[in-house]
């Protein structure tokens, strides 16, 4: 499961990651990899949508700075993000934290869900009813006589099937 | 009822071609800009701060500023909308708005050259080598104007160059209203 994330970032960020030239030296390869982590997950806030490690706006840049120094100084995964929502808001954070301002964002495809399994359901069982009752606009008359056609029908292709 | 169905997707495509064209007007107009971020400083404190002044690299901190409602406003030698925005600041200033300015990760000479050949419009220019008050600030670049009050909590802040059009429509108003409530208490 990691892998295939990792493999999925790859695809979508090998070609922009590319565009980042500075590199950082770390005393452990954990704290590469929160670093790594940290620049994947955070969007460049002058930028439409771009992550830190995609983006050489300089405020990336700066951005990315700060995030190398952080770690070096033991600051926690906690500290960072919240110093970077501190500055920048919701926004920075490709995941946002759950509240107020960002619930429609997190429901939404809930709600989309719901309403679409709503509809399959009322379709599915829409479909259900017309099949099994008689249809309501022929009288009892009208409905035995084209019962009795289709019967002839039926009837008629057997005899023809026997010739 | 059938019949209605049929006409949901034109209705649903009607409504979306409503909003995005509302949108697009917005953007048009200048009145929207999806590129501006919501500051997440607005209606919180001034970060504290200790920063060189740019004139004279005396220490300039958080309590040499605030007291009255004023513009900090950042800028730079390098940013081209800053130098459509300056003659603008100078009338500003002369009108008696306080503008205190953040020369943001800018070279100190070419700086106060800036300021010496343009007209200096800021009561005090502090000089961010690094960008590390503009990171506290939540600068994405420049130019960008904070509105800050006399407890020095932030109000407001534009992403942009100022000038009499957005100033009318955004700051005007909000200053009124900032010293308004000052003169009531």
């Amino acid at each position: 499961m990691r892998g295939l994330i990792l493999c999925i970032a790859v695809m979508l960020y090998g070609a922009a990651a590319s565009a980042v030239i500075e590199t950082y030296q770390f005393d452990t390869p954990l704290q590469q990899q929160r670093y790594q982590a940290f620049i994947e997950e955070l969007r460049c806030p002058k930028c439409q949508n771009q992550n830190l490690s995609g983006s050489d706006s300089a405020i990336s840049k700066d951005l990315r700075r700060q995030i190398h120094r952080m770690i070096m100084d033991d600051k926690s995964d906690i500290e960072i993000t919240n110093y970077m929502v501190d500055r920048y808001g919701d926004f920075i954070l490709y995941r946002p934290q759950f509240n107020g301002q960002t619930a429609v964002l997190w429901l939404s495809p809930v709600a989309l869900l719901l309403l679409g399994l709503l509809v399959w359901w009322r379709m599915a069982s829409g479909r259900k009813r017309s099949k099994s009752t008689v249809d309501p606009s022929l009288s009892v008359a009208e409905q035995q006589r084209l019962n009795e056609l289709l019967g002839d029908d039926t009837s008629g292709e057997k005899s023809g099937d026997r010739q | 009822m059938q019949r209605f169905k049929l006409f949901l997707p034109l209705i649903i495509f009607a409504i979306l071609a409503a909003i995005f064209f509302g949108v697009e007007r917005r953007v048009l107009t200048g009145d929207y800009v999806p590129t501006d971020l919501p500051s997440a400083l607005v209606n919180k404190p001034l970060p504290e701060f200790s920063e060189p002044a740019l004139d004279d690299g005396r220490i300039v901190n958080k309590s040499h500023i605030i007291g009255e409602v004023f513009l900090l406003n950042v800028w730079a030698t390098w940013c081209p909308t800053c130098h459509y925005e300056h003659p603008f600041l100078v009338k500003l200033a002369a009108q008696g708005v306080k503008i205190v300015s953040i020369d943001y990760k800018d070279d100190a000479e070419a700086g106060r050259r800036w300021l010496a050949e343009k007209g200096d419009p800021y009561a005090v220019t502090l000089f961010d080598e690094d960008g590390s008050l503009g990171l506290d600030l939540g600068v994405t670049g420049a130019p960008e104007t904070y509105l800050v009050d006399a407890e020095g909590i932030v109000r407001f802040r534009y992403q942009g160059a100022l000038d009499q059009t957005v100033w009318d429509r955004e700051f005007a108003h909000r200053i009124a209203e900032l010293n308004g409530r000052g003169a009531v208490q």
